[in-house]
């Protein structure tokens, strides 16, 4: 069927909305000036301007104009379609209009943000106003399709995040998989000694968790695995998971660990121990790990690289035996209907600020090292030492933002790093109390329930705060006092004066930054991340969960830095998200398909290896080609592609489009009759 | 032989002739030529700048134009010098405006100058131009046991670098190593010794140089080596007033590094200025380097 | 304020990359060129190469077509189609005497948001530095060239 009508009605009654967006658009653009000229312009009916058009009153000015002075089409001028195109088709179909009977012209991210000229910017207004005009008055109604939603499940990341999402929706009843890239769920929790505020041991509150969702019925496991493509959309996701080989097999191992203790080689723990400790060749990131299958390290095996050796499998247990060196690695292939995204930080690498001699000097150790160091059953038995394992600092500084809000590194703030850095001082006063210890802060920043309160306690059981940036770490003595110390040097802002105060211990609190290759992910699921690295949600503050890809969610520190009350919170947000979708059972897809007008077509066939979904057929006995609906995604391509023209796109035809050029370059037209399209 | 302008600065004409001398004897025997400029001027050194900001430049400027002429890159054997040179071609290549002001000044003198050409340290010449690898094919005479603290100083890593390229270069110890050395992990090497400071603070300089001092002494050091005329007379020559000051007892040799390159590479001890030193190098040069001291 | 030439450049930017791209610029408050007028289509794929001769008949001075990078397009390889076409436009471009510089393939990532800023200051630049394209006289040579572009508006494929 051909919808592309070449000479529409050029009667369309279109209502023409400016919004002023509070001031962020008003202020550049002059919202009156383009909503007047907007008047003016053929086919506008009536066109007004308005502080908040998605607001309910906003909204309820487009429905009763569409009632009552019988609108056939509607234009919103104002933020990105991305924004708010979902709220101002609904508002129309409110008001009796199909909701493909709207466009949306974007002054807001594309204009009013960009520029301060505020000539250029009303113009740039006016052009993309009437280029919506232009454009609408071609659109045609057109359905929504529904697509069933599979109601299971992929859940990327198995630290405190990624594991209550999983735990949320098993509960619910629905299948979730939980891949995780380590051998073991928890993520950074599990390494952590006791979370602030209340210092309960992050084991503690953690193992249970993990073990429910080892345990899960609807939850499938998928650790020491990696997601490596993903395919469709919304409600029929396909995803390869490639399960890395464990050599391993976990269908016979009981998790006895006899392997690791017989293995005969160790070698450093650079992951969970963070390089403070080391572990077996054939290893459990931790005892507690979930689940309880080792996994051998392929590059340190003797057996792998040498050929000599199979201790564990001469002493593993079971019958058959569960070491099997000849194990590949697998790729699983999965359906799901929703993606819940939780991947996590990691943390800024100390080293890039040499002035502070992390890497140089032995005695300044990064967070994470001291959690281990701290933790009871980590690297030193939960024992404050120095490098050489035995030496008990006298006295400790603490540098907070070591990396965050700085501006040759990070600017944003890490958020969770002074309340840690206050958790430290606590744990090193409780555990050698003549201490003293320096907590070097730029601001205090303890937002957060019972967090002011610890900073309070913290004062009290006698820390030193210093206001001030610290400029150095240095083991320049420069008066006996100083020597075999290290020195904090730093400008003490609420004193006026510069400090060098010789310490035993230094600890870095460094920013949370997003993954390394959190941009690769962001491409790999087709959702985007900021500069800094982290997911964009859909809405900063409506929506921090969704992302502009519909059917992706994402929860905890991948999408900024956060604590673990936080992650959990949006974990269990993004789950609920998911229920709410897998309870409805079907969602409306964008009818943006492309069809093609099988008498016109010549059966030349270009488009046919167009399509990268296959989506068009060729009849040979008629001698035309088809596009198969569902299969189809809407790009375009082949629209562009066909040389009859015959090929239509909905809500993209070329009628629109060209009409939307022509709008869009009102000001510039050469003044002649109207070229025809 | 690759050529380039040399600008040696108002030190080095007089008072730290041994580096100058070094500078050049070194370079021509590792293949390059320092051609001084013929009508070179002083370059403002650390005051001229917050006199009158536009005059210093258009100074500077002149000596920029000159290298210019003969199409060659500019190089400074000081710190300041350099620093002053650097930030001029950068600012001169980066505003119009400037430039238009200093080149109508430079028409005096029938010059003008368009940006063409960089500026270097001559310990950028050793490093990037020359590389280590080549300098430790030459050397003769190593080092050995002379443990060498490399002072940067403050001014030779900041204009171009920044991050940890600044926080934490490594380009002089690896000259002093190839020089066969020991290096010193000196950790005041990128302190400022108070060069501008004598004058207007002489206690807080006093203290500035004790300081670097106490350090190298701590780190067990027979001599520091310097880039820098500046430092090199801050180090130095203010010994006995920072021994007055605060009564230690300072006797540490400071000497440019092209002075040790030029001894390891088997120059006459006079051919690079040593003797000339006012805490004298001699007593190290007895035990370390028998060969060439008789 | 010098009265300097503001050209007017349109954009073709697909739905996943590059219009988000500039969503975020936007949302970032980067500030630049407001000279390039977006058209969203669903991908760099979509576009025609008659949507771009449209463009420049229509009175602009410049297209900008962007889309994501080579391997992340939305759909595939939409972006290598585009990619294709656009190599035989510009031939057929440079012989209409349009220069280079007017029509632009660039790539931008969601998360690219100062890139696209940055490459649109460019274009606009260097547009600025060519003036008005002037289509009527620079490539119909007058009014009686109307129907060379008139074939050359026959949408070809690639
Ligand atoms: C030193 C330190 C101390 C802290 N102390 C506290 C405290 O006392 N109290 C508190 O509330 N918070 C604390 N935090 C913060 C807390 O660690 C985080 O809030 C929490 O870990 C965030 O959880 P998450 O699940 O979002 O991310 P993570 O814990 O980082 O988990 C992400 C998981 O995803 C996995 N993953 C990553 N990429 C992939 C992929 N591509 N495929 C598969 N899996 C992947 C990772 O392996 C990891 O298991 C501290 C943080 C640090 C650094
Ligand atoms: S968010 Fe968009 S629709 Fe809402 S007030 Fe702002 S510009 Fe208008
Ligand atoms: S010894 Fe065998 S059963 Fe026990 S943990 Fe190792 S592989 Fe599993
Ligand atoms: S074969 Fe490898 S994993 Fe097994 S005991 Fe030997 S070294 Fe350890
Ligand atoms: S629009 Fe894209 S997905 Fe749909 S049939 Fe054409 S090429 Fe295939
Ligand atoms: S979706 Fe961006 S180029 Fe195809």
């Amino acid at each position: 069927m051909s919808e592309e009508q070449k000479h529409p009605e050029q009667n369309e009654r279109v209502g023409v909305y400016i919004c002023h967006c509070g001031t962020n658009i008003a202020n550049v653009v002059d919202v009156e000036d383009v909503a007047e000229w907007a008047g003016k312009q053929p086919n506008v009916e009536i066109a007004r301007e308005y502080k908040f058009m998605c607001s309910s009153l906003g909204q309820d000015l487009i429905e009763e104009d569409i009632r009552e002075k019988g609108l056939t089409r509607v234009v919103v001028s104002s933020c990105s379609p991305h924004m708010h195109e979902k709220t101002f088709r609904t508002a129309c179909e409110r008001g009796g209009l199909n909701p493909f009977l709207f466009e949306m012209a974007n002054i807001r991210e594309h204009d009013s943000w960009i520029t301060n000229d505020k000539v250029a910017a009303t113009q740039k207004a006016k052009a993309l106003t009437n280029a919506a005009i232009e454009r609408v008055v071609h659109h045609q109604p057109l359905e929504q399709l529904p697509v069933e939603i599979n109601p299971n499940t992929l859940v990327v990341g198995g630290g405190i995040a990624g594991i209550t999402a999983a735990l949320e929706l098993a509960n619910g009843g629905h299948h979730v998989y939980l891949v995780e890239r380590e051998p073991s769920i928890g993520g950074h929790m599990a390494q952590l000694d006791k979370t602030f505020p209340t210092l309960d041991c992050s084991a503690c509150i953690l193992t249970p968790k993990m073990v429910d969702a080892g345990q899960h019925p609807n939850i499938t496991l998928l650790t020491w695995s990696e997601v490596e493509k993903v395919d469709g959309y919304i409600g029929n996701f396909t995803v390869s998971v490639r399960k890395k080989a464990r050599y391993i097999n976990e269908d016979h191992c009981t998790g006895c660990g006899i392997c690791i203790e017989k293995c005969p080689f160790k070698v450093i723990d650079d992951v969970f121990e963070v390089g403070m400790g080391e572990r077996k060749v054939v290893y459990r990131p931790f005892p507690q790990a979930v689940p309880k299958f080792p996994v051998i390290d392929k590059e340190n095996c003797v057996y792998f690289q040498r050929g000599k050796c199979k201790a564990c499998q001469i002493f593993c247990p079971t019958e058959p035996n569960s070491i099997d060196f000849e194990q590949e690695d697998e790729i699983l292939s999965i359906s799901v209907g929703n993606i819940i995204l939780a991947t996590g930080f990691q943390l800024f690498d100390t080293a890039k600020i040499p002035q502070y001699g992390y890497g140089r000097l032995p005695n300044v150790f990064t967070s994470l090292e001291f959690e281990r160091m701290v933790n009871a059953s980590g690297p030193t038995d939960g024992k404050i030492v120095l490098r050489d394992k035995q030496t008990e600092p006298k006295t400790v500084a603490i540098i907070h933002c070591v990396g965050s809000r700085d501006e040759n590194y990070h600017k944003y703030c890490s958020k969770i790093c002074c309340m840690y850095s206050l958790k430290f001082a606590h744990l090193v006063h409780e555990r050698i109390p003549d201490a003293d210890v320096y907590n070097c802060y730029i601001d205090m920043r303890t937002p957060g329930k019972g967090y002011e309160e610890f900073y309070h306690r913290l004062l009290e059981e006698g820390t030193h705060f210093i206001r001030g940036k610290v400029a150095e770490v240095t083991n320049a003595a420069r008066i006996p006092e100083e020597k075999g110390k290290l020195i904090v040097q730093v400008e003490d802002t609420l004193i006026g004066r510069q400090r060098r105060i010789p310490v035993d211990m230094v600890l870095l609190s460094p920013a949370m930054e997003a993954q390394p290759d959190s941009k690769e992910i962001s491409q790999l699921f087709k959702m985007g991340c900021d500069f800094d690295g982290f997911f964009t949600e859909r809405h900063p503050k409506l929506d921090p969960v969704a992302t502009m890809t519909e059917g992706i969610f994402i929860a905890g520190a991948c999408q900024g830095p956060k604590d673990v009350p936080d992650s959990v919170a949006q974990g269990a947000a993004a789950s609920a998200r998911v229920a709410g979708l897998i309870n409805i059972g079907t969602v409306m897809m964008e009818p943006v398909r492309a069809s093609i007008n099988q008498d016109d077509c010549s059966g030349c066939r270009i488009c046919n290896n167009m399509c990268p979904y296959n989506a068009i057929i060729f009849h040979e006995d008629r001698h035309v080609s088809e596009v198969i609906t569902a299969l189809c995604q809407g790009c375009g391509t082949c629209v562009a592609a066909c040389p009859s023209g015959i090929i239509s796109g909905a809500h993209f035809t070329n009628i629109q489009l060209l009409s939307q050029i022509e709008g869009i370059l009102w000001d510039v037209r050469p003044a002649k009759e109207k070229v025809p399209a | 032989m690759k050529k380039f302008a040399y600008f040696p600065g108002c030190s080095l004409e007089k008072l730290a002739q041994s580096y100058n001398n070094s500078s050049v004897e070194t370079t021509r025997l590792l293949g390059v030529e320092l051609q001084e400029l013929e009508d070179w001027n002083c370059c403002g050194a650390t005051t001229y700048f917050h006199v009158d900001q536009l005059l210093a430049y258009t100074l500077v400027a002149r000596n920029l134009a000159m290298a210019e002429k003969e199409g060659l890159d500019l190089v400074a054997p000081c710190s300041a010098c350099y620093k002053n040179a650097y930030f001029t071609n950068k600012y001169i290549k980066e505003d119009p405006d400037l430039a238009e002001h200093i080149n109508y000044a430079l028409e005096e003198d029938d010059l003008q100058f368009n940006g063409t050409i960089n500026v270097h340290h001559v310990i950028e010449i050793f490093v990037n131009e020359i590389g280590v690898e080549k300098i430790k094919s030459k050397i003769t005479n190593p080092l050995e046991g002379l443990r060498v603290a490399p002072y940067y100083g403050c001014q030779i890593v900041r204009p171009k670098h920044n991050g940890t390229d600044a926080e934490n270069p490594h380009f002089f110890e690896e000259l002093v190593s190839a020089m066969g050395a020991d290096t010193v992990d000196y950790p005041e090497r990128l302190r400022c010794c108070g060069a501008s400071l004598i004058m207007t603070s002489r206690h807080a300089a006093l203290n500035m140089v004790r300081t670097l001092l106490q350090s190298a002494v701590d780190c067990e050091t027979n001599v520091i080596a310097t880039a820098c005329p500046l430092c090199q007379v801050n180090l130095e020559c203010y010994q006995p007033q920072v021994n007055e000051e605060f009564g230690t007892n300072f006797n540490m040799p400071v000497l440019y590094f092209t002075q040790l390159l030029g001894l390891a590479m088997g120059l006459p001890p006079k051919k690079v200025g040593i003797g000339s030193e006012l805490v004298s190098a001699a007593p190290i040069f007895d035990k370390y380097l028998k060969r060439t001291v008789r | 304020m010098s009265e300097q030439f503001e050209p007017v450049i349109v954009g073709f930017l697909c739905n996943w990359c590059s219009y988000r791209a500039a969503d975020l610029a936007g949302t970032a408050r980067i500030h630049y060129a407001p000279n390039m007028r977006p058209i969203r289509v669903m991908c760099s794929g979509r576009i025609d190469p008659q949507f771009v001769l449209k463009a420049l008949r229509e009175g602009a001075d410049g297209v900008m077509i962007a889309g994501c990078h080579p391997g992340e397009c939305h759909y595939v390889s939409g972006n290598i189609k585009a990619l294709r076409r656009f190599i035989l436009l510009k031939a057929m471009l440079r012989q209409f005497g349009v220069e280079e510089a007017r029509v632009q393939l660039v790539w931008a990532s969601a998360s690219e948001g100062i890139i696209l800023a940055a490459k649109v200051n460019k274009m606009t630049e260097e547009i600025r530095a060519l003036g008005p394209l002037n289509w009527q006289e620079t490539v119909l040579g007058g009014n009686n060239g109307y129907k060379v572009a008139q074939a050359a508006l026959v949408p070809e494929e690639v």
